[in-house]
């Protein structure tokens, strides 16, 4: 088998074993790689009903197909696992070198069960794989982490995964790093939190072997080159925190915790002037000739020399939504976040939802006492100090604050409620758990449902359905019977990028046109070249079917139902204030009828569920035997 | 300290443009060794810190510490290009020549055992592929003196701007 190596590799903390396991090259085209695999392997892995903190639950990295080839952005890798955030699939995916290395050692995928006594780091060195004591990281951030193994080996290309003290800490909304770049979203680092494990290192001196290289390297070249021109350009220059503005003029920008759309200080935490007054350099993840990330440095004053990675997404919640129109403060609060091993969109909008419980005189200073602060502070929207603060008592669950916040904004809500008699629910802003993205979708109808049903939660990079929206395909403010479809097109076109994997950055640089007409007979050529196989346009069309099935079969068997598609109780109750999308809500009755057109359109049942032979359709006959009805 | 006083042609990576992504790697190690190796590849990729970056190949260096530092005598330096060309058949793989390096510009080759070096492709028509490959053009092939001249030119222009 050409671009894959046939083996995945089992290790099992319990017992500090490990194991081989080898899949038939069906399976391989079934589920090809990233985060299909990697839910994949979660949904045979994993003890169903387990515990998201237990030793039932696994962690699964599946690599990328063209991880270590010169394919341009193909060096990711997918993460999966039960969330401790949703209780349903949680899958990341994460760029950079990890994957290549991973894909050298001669491993198609690494799945890791159970729980180690004490704290642990593995070392994969192509074939060998060792335990090693991890108690003198503990503590280490991500960066520190990384370096201490490295310089132990003395080898650069060794490379880590690991969690810094928030996953330590078993903190709801840690991440897992690696390389700088993030597994981010679902509460990966809690899941490695609990089987005390610290790191994953891996070396892999092997090479690739593909089927067709000449003909591999002609496309990559002529996508390379194509990656140089207009189609990328955006993300060049400012990366996605160009995102900031453009969503501020349609009056989408997340405000002090979703409760407006537009940030009057918007200027001040923009891509632009990020790119004028702080920007370091701008770099690239593995095998990238885009090259989007965006350094930003503060110079001086309190928050330097904080160096944060700034993308759209981690901007949005640590600055308007937390109404912090300080720069430096955001900077701050996303370098703690990358250091400490935080979620920075679920961290943000987590405190975004305290401000407001300040705001709205549930909380008090004194609920935010810790040590740099013993009386507490005024954690009022726009305290960028505030702000920056409690992503350290976050990370530490330091204090009742810290610790509180450290759940994720449907647990802590639901525990302030309870305690306090309060209804904070109504602006905890998350689906299924999952915190949203920096959309409000509130003037976003299409978007909405693909919030709404999105399998991990609230997420913006599984669900695309803002696409038709945004870009005035459709009528963004009202909802007619397209959008079932709509929804389901973008998923399933997103889910083909997230499980090659390719960065979606690319997707011009194919043809010029990144609808599938102009990307997948180009990505059927990449994947031919690598694998010797004869993919055509729909066995490309069907990678994204496939990969979004999988991960809601895993729901499904998880105890999901129809009322888990739901909305924040805010983008239903209270129409947005002010700008263009002023005045606007999902109501009960919208919300339900995109329910039920997705579905349809999806070829499930008015309950949401998979006809048993829909899966049989897709090749999945063993889930149809678990789950299908 | 880097000792080198080269008059030849290099391939000079400029860490301001150089964006970390190793596709220098892959196509040196597939031009070469006839796959996708980055530990077989004769230029290397260095991220020291977050942001500082670059790619070191040989530098052929005058009077090169390499070929001083050959026991066996299987380095010499071709006196028109610069170039080194290592003897497969006197190499045995000591690391004299690593050792001597300042750049880190040489490798063992984990199968063969032998040192390795760029070549700067010489028996390519179009030349080291690295440097046609590189996305941001942060890689080129030139000589230290063409790049110091080409700094004297730049800072004139910038400074004629500037009096303007």
């Amino acid at each position: 088998m050409n671009g894959y190596s046939g083996k995945i590799l089992h290790i099992d903390l319990n017992k500090h074993k490990t194991w081989v396991e080898t899949k038939p090259e069906k399976w391989y085209q079934t589920y090809i790689g990233g985060v299909s695999m990697a839910s994949r392997l979660a949904w045979e892995n994993i003890e169903p009903g387990c515990d998201s903190l237990a030793p039932g639950n696994v962690t699964c990295l599946a690599g990328g197909l063209f991880a270590g080839t010169p394919v341009p952005v193909g060096g990711k890798y997918g993460m999966a696992s039960k969330s401790p955030l949703t209780g349903f699939i949680g899958d990341s995916l994460s760029g950079s070198w990890l994957a290549v290395s991973f894909k050298r050692a001669g491993w198609d995928g690494i799945v890791v069960h159970g729980a180690s006594d004490e704290w642990v780091r593995i070392f994969i060195d192509d074939d060998k794989v060792s335990f090693h004591d991890a108690s003198h990281l503990l503590g280490l951030t991500s960066t520190e982490t990384e370096e201490a193994i490295r310089d132990e080996y003395g080898d650069d290309q060794v490379r880590t995964a690991c969690i810094g003290p928030a996953g330590e800490n078993l903190v709801r909304v840690a991440n897992v790093s690696n390389d700088g770049r993030k597994a981010g979203r679902t509460g990966q680092g809690a899941v490695w939190g609990s089987k005390k494990l610290k790191a994953l290192s891996i070396r892999g001196t092997g090479g690739i072997s593909v089927a067709d290289p000449e003909t591999l390297l002609k496309l990559s070249y002529d996508i390379l080159q194509a990656a140089q021109g207009p189609h990328t350009q955006k993300y060049r220059i400012l990366g996605t925190t160009a995102n900031m503005l453009n969503m501020n003029r349609l009056g989408l920008l997340p405000t002090r915790n979703y409760q407006a759309g537009v940030f009057e200080d918007a200027e001040l935490v923009s891509g632009e002037y990020l790119h004028e007054h702080y920007k370091a350099k701008t770099i690239a993840c593995a095998q990238c000739p885009i090259a989007c990330e965006q350094v930003g440095q503060v110079k001086e004053g309190s928050f330097a020399p904080a160096m944060g990675h700034i993308e759209y997404e981690s901007l949005y919640a640590l600055s308007s939504n937390c109404g912090v129109g300080d720069m430096e403060a955001s900077i701050k609060a996303i370098a703690n976040c990358n250091e400490l091993g935080l979620d920075t969109m679920s961290t943000g909008v987590t405190i975004s939802w305290a401000m407001e419980c300040y705001q709205k005189g549930v909380f008090t200073e004194e609920d935010f006492k810790c040590e740099k602060y013993p009386e507490g502070f005024e954690a009022e929207f726009g305290n960028g100090e505030a702000m920056v603060t409690l992503t350290e008592m976050i990370a530490h669950r330091e204090g009742y604050m810290g610790d509180l916040l450290a759940e994720g904004t449907k647990r802590a809500s639901a525990k302030v409620d309870e305690e306090r008699d309060t209804e904070t629910y109504k602006w905890a802003m998350n689906i299924k758990g999952l915190e949203t993205p920096g959309y409000d979708a509130r003037s976003l109808k299409t978007f909405a449902v693909g919030l709404a049903a999105g399998v991990r939660g609230g997420c913006h990079n599984r669900s695309a359905a803002y696409d038709p929206d945004i870009k005035g395909w459709v009528d963004r403010f009202s909802v007619d019977e397209t959008r079932g479809e709509l929804a389901k097109s973008t998923e399933e076109y997103a889910a083909v990028y997230d499980t090659l994997p390719l960065c979606k950055f690319i997707r011009r640089c194919f043809t010029g046109k990144a609808d599938r007409e102009g990307a997948w007979p180009a990505i059927a050529k990449l994947i031919n070249a690598t694998t010797g196989w004869e993919f055509e346009y729909d066995d490309v069309d069907l990678i994204g079917e496939r990969a979004h099935t999988i991960k809601k079969a895993f729901n499904i068997r998880e105890g999901w139902t129809r009322e888990d598609d739901h909305l924040p109780w805010r983008w239903q109750h209270e129409p947005m204030e002010g700008g263009p999308s002023a005045g606007y809500v999902v109501t009960d009755e919208e919300l339900e009828y995109l329910k039920d057109i997705y579905y349809k359109a999806k070829g499930w049942t008015k309950e949401g569920l998979i006809p048993e032979e829909k899966l049989i359709e897709l090749g999945m006959e063993d889930v149809a035997e678990e789950i299908g009805v | 300290m880097p000792t080198s006083t080269s008059k030849y042609q290099y391939v000079a990576c400029d860490p301001t443009k150089c964006i970390g992504c190793q596709i220098c790697e892959y196509v040196c190690s597939y031009t070469k060794n006839d796959e996708f190796n980055t530990y077989r590849s004769r230029i290397r990729t260095v991220r020291a810190h977050k942001i500082l970056m670059t790619a070191v190949a040989c530098r052929t260096c005058e009077n090169a510490p390499c070929v001083i530092a050959c026991p066996r005598d299987a380095l010499t330096q071709d006196p028109v290009t610069g170039i080194i060309h290592i003897d497969a058949n006197r190499c045995d793989g000591c690391a004299w020549c690593i050792e001597a390096c300042d750049f880190g510009a040489l490798s063992i080759n984990p199968e063969t055992k032998l040192a390795e070096i760029c070549d700067l492709c010489e028996d390519l028509e179009e030349g080291p592929q690295c440097v046609k490959w590189c996305p941001k053009e942060a890689l080129e092939l030139s000589t230290p003196d063409q790049r110091a001249q080409r700094a004297r030119h730049k800072l004139v222009t910038e400074e004629a701007v500037r009096a303007k």
